[in-house]
């Protein structure tokens, strides 16, 4: 949801910050700043350090998880991206490294980003481990499955484990036509027994496959994109490893864990916005084999700006979107499949790219309510502070997000960038 | 409106401005209207932004960096360093392409703003975040609103394309030291955040030197100043230097520009949303 926080130029410009950082930052700003701001001809080292604690106003739901309200993490994404002086060769490293005081499984280290990027003219060739992202919508990315969620990085699946990719892009006067090979799957991560955000069964580490060739199944996938006057849509097919696994319960030595289960399935999607004056329009829509019977699936919405409201610059977004998942009981958890999301973004416009996001999603069937709000500052040149929280309302037992209904959040993080 | 019956007099080659100039202009001027007697200040205005429109014909494409240093009130400073790649278009009713990358504030790093502008209609603009890789469409509609905080408005900062606005000239006088075309512009295209601007030209290279900007009101609202003018490629002329002062709230602007190339070899496919995700 934070990528939603500056996605209007013309006012919070910040491309969400590789977000997560808080308190006593000085330490890691101190330990990074041998880096300086280096732009040596063609080469660049950017990124972010930081410091972040959550804190959790209730006792936690299982007898596991750690009890502390105050849960503090550090660290570390720098990126390195180095040129040729022709421009048609890109280099680029970008590992992750996190340290969590309290969950083993948060402390973790990825490479996000490790690739090279031939440009030609006309077409454009990755090889290595990239990030992709193929979507419209705010509240809930449907379509997009490059990628794998890193999930013990938050709950809102917007932080990505690095995937292994060859892609080749061709672009004509009717579009870029993408095209990829995936021969590596990445696993999901989830929080460990300590942590919080999780069920009350641990997940295993051992996944099951639905191919015999398990993780070294080769996916593939093609997206052709276009735009025309002010439409721009995409087409894509995916057919591979299902990012999103079956939890499936097994009895172990030590009695019940969730063992994860991934199947191949084939996925056909469309994603489409249309750019109205102050209006956007969106739609994702999308059918799924290979996870129980055939299902459909559709997010949709609209987001409005006003701008220059109240005495300043400032911009206030409107926006709402209804998410339809048509799966049946085989297929794995969604948390969408029949809410609303209402939301409004405040982007201050000033000197620090003050923004504000926040509202609620609503399942019109359950009753059940996940609200959020987050906000940032820049602070001088280099140091960002944000705070999200997120609340969850009606989480009776027949909830589907019920194993979470002890763990409302704060987030705080303090970054410095570099 | 007023008709001009000495307009050669009252433009006739003056000081700073070559014999050669002149008879380019006067020959655009007949051209355009051939009852010269009856050039209305409308007329003359249209000339003077259409010869400034044309010497910068044929620049190709361009790539420069430049550093924004945005001031308030009480001279507190921020600033940010950008990057940008310019392609000129000649399809009808399209303006230039453009893509700007932010170098700083850091946590901004590598965001970019691809824009294909058009004359009337609002321009198609691309937002690339790279922590998520994502490029997203966004509105234009806001031409009027600041460009990250700054006291220049999206609409100030995209090509001044001749057809965007309709013109009057008002005088000739001088200005910074040099002799000016001075020209009332009101802007066509929906959505403008002005009623109207006025614009210096300099008689001997049609550059601009001067804009006041008036609000909704029609107040004065901001002046721009173009400082350090060099020539490139032996024929077009870009400033080393603007600085925008907003009369009502005390901030100012100030952009410098630490070069500009041209003749890069910048094609089209390097301006599409497609291309925007490989931005460094």
């Amino acid at each position: 949801m934070r990528s939603l926080r500056r996605t209007r130029l013309v006012g919070t410009l910040r491309p969400r910050v590789p977000r997560r950082r808080l308190l006593v930052a000085a330490v890691l700003g101190g330990a990074v700043a041998p880096f300086g701001p280096a732009t040596l001809d063609g080469q660049e080292i950017r990124g972010s350090a930081f410091v972040e604690t959550r804190l959790f106003p209730s006792d936690p739901a299982f007898v596991d998880q750690r009890g502390a309200a105050v849960s503090p993490s550090i660290g570390l994404e720098p990126e390195l991206i180095w040129e040729s002086s022709s421009g048609q060769l890109q280099l680029r490293l970008k590992p992750f490294f996190r340290i969590d005081a309290h969950d083993g499984s948060r402390t973790h280290f990825d490479v996000r980003e490790a690739s090279a990027l031939w440009l030609g003219e006309g077409w454009t060739l990755l090889a290595g481990v990239g990030k992709v992202f193929w979507g419209k919508t705010e509240a809930h990315h449907l379509v997009d499955i490059i990628n794998q969620t890193d999930g013990v990085e938050d709950i809102d699946t917007e932080d990505k484990l690095g995937q292994p990719m060859v892609n080749f892009t061709l672009e004509r006067d009717w579009g870029a036509i993408d095209f990829f090979v995936l021969p590596y799957f990445r696993e999901r991560t989830y929080p460990g027994d300590r942590g919080r955000l999780r069920g009350p069964l641990p997940v295993l580490d051992d996944a099951a496959y639905g191919s015999g060739a398990g993780r070294w199944h080769p996916d593939l996938a093609v997206r052709w994109s276009y735009f025309i006057g002010e439409l721009d849509l995409a087409v894509s097919a995916f057919r591979g490893t299902g990012r999103e696994p079956l939890l499936v319960p097994v009895s172990t030595g030590d009695g019940l864990a969730l063992q994860p289960q991934y199947d191949i399935i084939d996925q056909v999607s469309l994603d489409a916005q249309w750019t109205r004056g102050a209006t956007l329009w969106k739609l994702e829509a999308m059918t799924r084999g290979g996870h129980g019977d055939r299902f459909l699936a559709a997010v949709g919405g609209v987001e409005h700006t006003l701008f220059g409201i109240g005495p300043g610059p400032a911009d206030l977004g409107l926006l709402a979107e209804v998410m339809l998942d048509g799966r049946s009981e085989e297929a794995p958890f969604t948390a969408f499949d029949h809410d609303v999301f209402v939301g409004f973004r405040w982007a201050f416009n000033d000197l620090a790219d003050t923004s504000i996001l926040g509202g609620p999603v609503v399942d019109y069937e359950s009753g059940e309510i996940i609200a959020f709000l987050e906000a940032e500052r820049r602070f001088g040149d280099r140091w960002v502070a944000e705070l999200e929280a997120r609340w969850l309302f009606n989480t009776d037992a027949t909830a589907p997000v019920h194993d979470l209904r002890r763990d409302d959040f704060l987030t705080l993080r303090l970054s410095r960038f570099f | 409106m007023t008709y001009r019956t000495t307009y050669l007099t009252e433009l006739g080659p003056r000081r700073g401005m070559p014999a050669a100039v002149f008879a380019a202009t006067m020959a655009a001027a007949l051209l355009a209207s051939p009852v010269l007697a009856q050039d209305s200040d409308e007329a003359l205005g249209q000339q003077i932004a259409e010869e400034a429109d044309r010497r910068d014909l044929g620049w190709g494409d361009n790539a420069s960096t430049m550093r924004m240093v945005l001031r308030n009130r009480n001279g507190d400073e921020s600033v940010r360093e950008l990057r940008r790649q310019a392609l000129e278009t000649h399809d009808e009713g399209a303006g230039d392409k453009s893509v700007i990358t932010f170098d700083a504030p850091r946590d901004v790093a590598g965001t970019s703003l691809l824009s294909h502008t058009k004359i009337l209609e609002p321009d198609d603009q691309w937002l690339f975040l790279p922590a998520l890789k994502r490029v997203k469409r966004i509105s234009s509609a806001n031409k009027s609103g600041p460009f990250v905080g700054s006291e220049f408005a999206y609409e100030d900062l995209v090509s001044q394309e001749v057809d965007k606005y309709e013109y009057r000239f008002l005088r000739e006088e001088s200005c910074g030291g040099v002799e000016c075309f001075v020209v009332e512009r009101t802007p066509l295209y929906e959505n403008s955040g002005y009623t109207k601007q006025v614009v210096w030209w300099d008689v001997s290279e049609y550059r601009i030197q001067r804009i006041d900007f008036y609000d909704r009101k029609d107040t004065l609202l901001k002046t721009l100043l173009y400082h350090g003018y060099r020539e490139y490629a032996g024929e077009y002329w870009r400033p080393d230097r603007m600085t925008m002062e907003n009369h009502q709230n005390g901030k100012s602007t100030e952009l410098v520009f630490d070069e500009w190339s041209f003749g890069n070899g910048l094609s089209e496919g390097e301006f599409t949303p497609s291309r925007l995700r490989r931005t460094r």
